[in-house]
């Protein structure tokens, strides 16, 4: 359209969710994201979609269920703890290979918690959260632009494997106002959901499940999931390299920050220290390659997250040994400052010289 | 006769609710088990008085009655 | 010449079924699969099937259908419906289900009024997982979580969702009835049929309480299983319409 807004993200991922085709919401109000909620309150029924505030979250993941299930293109939202109630519901969700798009808005945590944002739900985005075999591709926005654009591609990335997509954002993304421009997607070429529940007429009747009581059934349907995972492995990871030509040392982070250590990045090349940063976008798939093939050119790679260590995990497997692995972190809804990561990248520097 | 019935002996599980249900004590459990070791339903009905009712057939949580009634002229 | 007066419902696959000699989900099943095929409506019903003995029928009745979590049918049933309200939804759930995990998705769902039918089999036991207490388990009885009787102190009073959920504005028909005998699924039959004809004509939401024997769990054969219901479940669970359509009140 080329049209830009003014808006925060959660207003952005919402409308942006409506530009993908979406006509269905079910959620409940948590801090920081009510204004998802709120949006889509009074958008949808503008564009004829459907918005139940559901009388939990547990409630409005299975309404996500009845509607993906019924083949249509459905849309939650919630923060940390409500993230937490969701599980049960998002195991039943990638098992039945329904798709649908959940976002997390991250607070604070563990327990209630606190409002401010945090990264501290990694783990649970991408190592299962849920019981059982199962992952969701998960994108992880750094700006409210990229935000939109992640929440768009989550639709068709959904709907293309037949698997929920989270959009990993914090509360600051969530609640902070930048301009978005909504681009017009070209259509890409979808599987037909002829699996969707639409009434058993001149076709045999459709079954919802995920209940496999033989073993060997189970055991070949999540073989089945596996594969998915795989051809998302090899599809769809998504990273940025950022200056990371002639870096001497690695930050890696994501999200908000990811954009926090650009400005950190411009402030230690002033002080002539080359500095680079890997981003990734897919937190699952996760980047290993990117990871394994910068850890050839650096010795030092300093992981920043608002969590005590969590995607750290992930880089280290990518690095495998061939570089050290620095963590500074910030948790509680504690957001790290620009300069606290030049600081540390100073240290690094200087216990590198000695 | 005016009605009778026709018991799916594979079906039935011996329940004998419909043994209760039959106005008339038309149904007995049997002596022979069925494939699933069950002693099936059976209708005995020598005097042909059965009226086709369907008290049996609605009382039967297995489906394992067919009712047939005479078609009045 | 015979004529047929009685035989399997058309919406009903012709299998063995998994439950119990004497259960009432067998005979809750055929009515369901009667009303549907009467109302001719089997090319749109959509069933949601919960967790408990009736897991399963999803493999018992022919139409479009989704298997649940425990107790969160009437949210999936809502998010189905609202996405294609012509369609006619049910969902079939037993005590546990329905009174247990899963009261806030039914109290929620009925206080929306959402346009769907609930079919609420109440044997006042959780029969698969082995016979423990249920939230509709009468004071006094025996089950294995409760194995000196319900008392009021230690366990609470059994719950009665039809009078319940009678109090909430946004339903429009609620009524409970009884399989135990052939009367009592004649008038069971009727209640499922006017529920049934409530979503269809789009009034709003409908449930049926089924007072069902659970001969296995009650640990008596069939026939002492249907006597227990008359003697003992219909004094704590009434039976009668406990809201009706506007249209139909005086």
């Amino acid at each position: 359209m080329g049209e830009k807004v003014l808006i925060t993200g959660n207003e952005a991922i919402g409308e942006a969710a409506v530009r993908a085709g979406c006509r269905f919401f079910f959620g409940y109000p948590i801090t920081p994201q009510n204004k998802i909620p709120e949006y889509l309150s009074y958008r949808l029924p503008q564009v004829g979609g459907c918005f139940v505030q559901a009388e939990s979250e547990i409630a409005a993941i299975y309404m996500v269920f009845g509607a993906a299930g019924a083949g249509a293109r459905v849309l939650t939202s919630s923060s940390s703890p409500g993230i937490s109630l969701k599980q049960e519901g998002i195991s039943y969700i990638s098992a039945a290979e329904l798709p649908c798009v959940i976002v997390n808005v991250m607070r604070g945590g563990p327990g209630l918690g606190g409002i401010l944002p945090s990264q501290s739900d990694y783990f649970q985005a991408t190592k299962g959260g849920g019981h059982g075999d199962y992952h969701l591709l998960v994108l992880a926005p750094s700006t409210v632009q990229e935000a939109a654009n992640l929440v768009m591609d989550a639709f068709d990335l959904a709907d293309k494997y037949c698997n929920p997509v989270m959009v990993l954002a914090d509360g600051y993304i969530g609640q902070m106002m930048e301009p978005v421009e909504f681009k017009e997607k070209p259509p890409i070429e979808l599987p037909t959901k002829d699996w969707a529940v639409t009434g058993a007429k001149n076709r045999p009747r459709n079954l919802i499940k995920s209940l496999y009581l033989d073993p060997e059934e189970l055991e070949q349907h999540n073989l089945k999931l596996h594969r998915k995972y795989v051809e998302m492995a090899k599809n769809e990871v998504r990273v940025e390299a950022y200056l990371t030509d002639d870096a001497e040392i690695l930050i890696a982070a994501y999200g908000t920050v990811a954009r926090i250590a650009k400005t950190a990045i411009k402030i230690l090349r002033e002080k002539g220290i080359k500095v680079g940063m890997v981003r990734p976008i897919t937190v699952f798939p996760f980047p290993y390659e990117a990871f394994a093939k910068i850890s050839e050119e650096v010795d030092d790679i300093l992981v920043v997250e608002m969590s005590l260590g969590q995607m750290i995990e992930d880089v280290k497997l990518g690095v495998c040994g061939r570089a050290k692995v620095h963590f500074y972190g910030r948790v509680g809804g504690m957001v790290p400052t620009y300069d606290e990561i030049v600081r540390e990248i100073e240290k690094i520097k200087r216990s590198r010289v000695l | 006769m005016v009605g009778k019935i026709v018991i799916d002996k594979e079906l039935c599980k011996g329940c004998a609710l419909c043994v209760s249900a039959c106005p008339q004590k038309l149904i007995v459990v049997a002596e022979e088990i069925n494939s699933k070791g069950y002693h099936p339903a059976e209708f005995v009905d020598s005097d042909g008085v059965c009226t086709g009712c369907t008290l049996c057939a609605l009382t039967c949580p297995e489906v394992a009655i067919e009712v047939f009634r005479e078609e009045k002229p | 010449m015979m004529k047929v007066v009685f035989e399997r419902p058309k919406s009903m696959f012709p299998v063995p079924t998994h439950y119990c000699p004497g259960c009432g989900h067998g005979i809750v099943h055929r009515l369901l699969a009667e009303v549907i095929d009467e109302f001719g409506i089997r090319e749109r019903v959509v069933g949601v099937a919960p967790v408990g003995c009736s897991v399963f029928l999803y493999n018992y009745i022919n139409c479009d259908m989704y298997e649940a979590a425990h107790g969160r049918a009437p949210a999936i049933a809502t998010g189905c419906k609202r996405v294609h309200p012509d369609l006619i939804l049910f969902t079939y759930q037993g005590d546990g289900d329905l009174a247990s995990i899963g009261t806030a998705e039914i109290i929620h769902a009925a206080n929306r009024g959402e346009n769907i039918t609930v079919l609420f089999l109440n044997n006042a036991i959780y029969g698969m997982t082995g016979g423990q207490m249920a939230p509709t388990t009468i004071l006094g009885q025996r089950t294995t979580t409760c194995p000196l009787g319900r008392s009021p102190k230690r366990e609470g009073y059994p719950i009665r969702i039809a009078e319940m959920l009678a109090t909430l504005e946004g339903v429009t028909y609620i009524a409970r009835v009884a399989v135990h005998n052939p009367r009592a699924i004649i008038a069971a039959k009727k209640a499922l049929k006017k529920a049934f004809e409530v979503q269809i004509n789009g009034l709003g939401f409908s449930l049926v309480e089924f007072l069902s024997p659970c001969p296995t769990g009650w640990g008596m054969p069939p026939a002492e299983a249907t006597k227990w219901v008359e003697a003992k479940m219909i004094q704590t669970f009434p039976l009668g319409e406990f809201k009706v359509p506007k249209s139909e009140k005086g």
